[in-house]
């Protein structure tokens, strides 16, 4: 039904560059996630595929066309506002017409169309409320309902469950995932939540100062991640790096721990590099030679897993461990790390090393 | 189970309680505040009372010296003298009423015909040096008119427009687009740009969206900002007084101040067609004075 294809994207504001050469493709079909922290350009990226945002540079493609040019009206996509913008004057009925009314449809295919939307959202003793009448979330199915009430090329989602509360906001993931399961089209869906980005997307983009920083499955940006701060962002609680670097077969820590050195890994001795650990590879029982000594510091009980902190040297580890584990602060442990599943980067660039024998 | 009625129990008095303790503070203070007030109101008021008063008395009441405040005859022979000609037929000073309603009705529509869309592309577009050309609109409200009525009255004569209706509208709405933009700016700006951009989504072009969207929520902005330019317009009298000569074309203002001078005054009539002057202008602030107060209402976006 549509595809989105966005090349070069470029747009300052001020001195701010908000959009650094974005480059995307989204496919027919496809649930794509754009993630990133605030003030990495999502939202433009959003509004420049919307028409919303005049481009310096850069050119929008949609189902193949070249429609950089074109109004938002002419591009043929539908939005949802973080906002929600509901018009408040009109009624959730009339909001959810508007798209229809705009294109002149006839008042009865209007009245199947909302209805069919309002019982899929389950909203329909909403239709009659005035926006200043509804919950937040209340509000947010009704924008969803607008947007989705018609058939356009492309849904554009600029972070719509960010204003929820956590309990609806995850209420509301498992429903876009059927609603874009029953409904099917293109979904282009913004969020600084790396939890949606990973349960909802067929496709993630990790968006940062305005370029892009990797795309790929959730799994491939979880697994692999491009780069160390895709690393970092990606992941809770976030990945611990470690500055070490290479000598024959062992990894050795600018702390002065050893490790053995990762099979799959090519870097040449001496180079520095920053050792990736996620709190699951990780493990406060001691088997195996590959572990770390270190101190507890600190413990986050997090109900179905306890986050140990274990500082090793100045540097700290997270490390995920039963929720009974218990220790006290300044207790020496030693943490056992799983170096199939250890990450590489460059202390330079920040990129990740080839995992090619991986 | 208890806990909940003892707390509904005791909320309902706790609740009555509070205002009445603060309304009683209030009184306290209030006698100085109503002693003050009352000073104030009648300072500003006494003229107004004083001009009603001298609009309804008969013209020896008008003389009388002790001053009448309460004992006098009523009479509305004054208000029949503002329109009707003592000859029968239409007074000058009700075609002067008439003038004004025209030119300020006019430069009125006009200002906020001009002025509402400016705002609105001053508030939702980038344009160069934005806070400069605003800078500038509003400068040319810095100056007094008596400064330019001078340049302005020879350029008019060029133009032929002293002595012309037209003139004076042209010249009120002048006056009134700066303060438009900039008061509907405001209002503007209040209204988030997202309705627009939900509406050009929705697939209308982006003059829909403001005329469908936005413009219906400004109406409350707008209906303040044309009485204000009303207000102006109707009151005005420098560019009035130097730009009009005839009876036919001159506005209500200096057709009242053309009433006082040469031997005798006829205060009465001065008094009525000020009071006729000042009504319609009240009038219409009551009219809108819940969209003076009530601004803008916000919708459903949040921020």
């Amino acid at each position: 039904m549509g595809t989105v294809a966005v090349h070069g994207l470029r747009k300052s504001f001020g001195k701010v560059q908000a959009l650094d050469g974005v480059t995307l493709d989204v496919p027919d079909g496809s649930f794509f996630v754009v993630l990133g922290p605030s003030g990495a350009g999502k939202t433009t990226t959003l509004r420049a595929i919307a028409g919303l945002e005049k481009l310096d540079a850069g050119s929008v493609h949609l189902d193949g066309r070249d429609a950089t040019g074109d109004t938002p009206a002419a591009r043929d996509l539908a939005m949802v506002f973080q906002s929600y913008a509901l018009y408040p004057r009109r009624t959730a009925y009339e909001n959810i017409a508007s798209p229809l009314r705009a294109r002149r449809c006839s008042s009865s295919e209007i009245a199947a169309a909302v209805e069919q939307m309002s019982s899929l959202l389950h909203i329909e003793r909403l239709l009659q409320r005035r926006p200043a009448q509804m919950s937040g979330g209340e509000m947010q199915r009704v924008a969803l309902a607008r947007a989705l009430v018609r058939r356009p090329r492309a849904f554009l989602m600029d972070e719509p469950l960010t204003n929820l509360d956590l309990k609806l906001r995850v209420e509301m993931r498992t429903e876009l995932t059927r609603i874009h399961r029953s409904l099917g089209g293109t979904f282009v869906y913004v969020t600084n939540d790396q939890v949606e980005a990973l349960s909802m997307a067929d496709q993630v983009a990790v968006l940062k100062e305005g370029k892009v920083q990797q795309v790929g499955t959730p799994t491939e940006v979880y697994e692999r991640p491009a780069n160390q701060w895709v690393a970092g962002f990606v992941g809770s609680p976030s990945i611990s790096l470690l500055a070490c670097h290479a000598e024959g077969d062992r990894l050795v820590g600018a702390e002065g721990w050893t490790l053995p050195r990762p099979r799959w890994t090519t870097a040449e001795n001496g180079r520095p590099l920053l050792l990736g650990l996620r709190a699951e590879d990780l493990s406060v029982e001691q088997r195996g030679d590959a572990s770390l000594p270190g101190e507890l510091y600190g413990l986050e009980p997090l109900g179905d897993r306890t986050v140990v902190d274990v500082q090793v040297g100045t540097e700290m580890l997270k490390v995920k461990a039963r929720p009974t584990f218990t220790g006290t602060p300044g207790e020496r442990l030693h943490v056992t790390v799983d170096l199939d599943r250890a990450h590489l980067f460059d202390a330079g660039t920040g990129l990740a090393l080839s995992e090619t024998g991986r | 189970m208890a806990v909940s009625v003892n707390e509904a129990v005791s909320t309902g008095p706790g609740r009555d309680h509070t205002p009445s303790t603060r309304r009683r503070g209030g009184r306290g203070r209030s006698v100085l505040e109503v002693a003050l007030l009352t000073v104030l109101a009648v300072v500003m008021l006494f003229p107004v009372l004083w001009m009603i008063e001298t609009s309804i008395k008969e013209n020896r009441d008008v003389y009388a010296i002790p001053a009448k405040f309460f004992d006098f005859k009523v009479t509305l022979d004054h208000f029949k003298d503002v329109f009707a000609a003592s000859g029968g037929g239409r007074s000058a000073l009700s075609v002067s009423f008439l003038n004004s309603v025209v030119v300020a009705g006019v430069s009125t529509a006009l200002a906020t015909v001009l002025g509402v869309p400016a705002a609105w592309a001053y508030s939702r577009f980038s344009v160069k040096a934005k806070k400069d050309q605003l800078f500038f609109i509003l400068s040319t409200r810095f100056m007094p008119p008596v400064v330019v009525v001078i340049p302005i009255f020879l350029m008019y004569r060029q133009l032929g427009l002293i002595d012309n209706k037209l003139g004076l509208i042209l010249i009120y709405t002048a006056f009134n687009v700066p303060f438009t933009i900039w008061m509907m700016k405001g209002f503007v700006d209040e209204v988030p740009a997202e309705y627009e951009d939900a509406a050009m989504l929705d697939g209308y072009t982006r003059l829909q969206a403001f005329w469908k969207f936005t413009l219906p929520l400004l109406l409350p902005g707008i209906a303040a900002t044309a009485v204000f330019a009303l207000i102006f317009s109707w009151n005005e009298f420098v560019f009035a007084i130097f730009l009009t000569s005839s009876d036919s074309v001159r506005t209500a203002p200096p057709a009242i101040a053309g009433l006082i001078g040469g031997t005798t005054v006829d205060w009465g009539l001065v008094a009525a067609a000020s009071v006729v002057f000042a009504l319609p202008v009240l009038v219409f602030a009551y009219l809108v004075r819940k969209h003076l107060v009530a601004g803008v209402t916000l919708g459903a976006v949040r921020r």
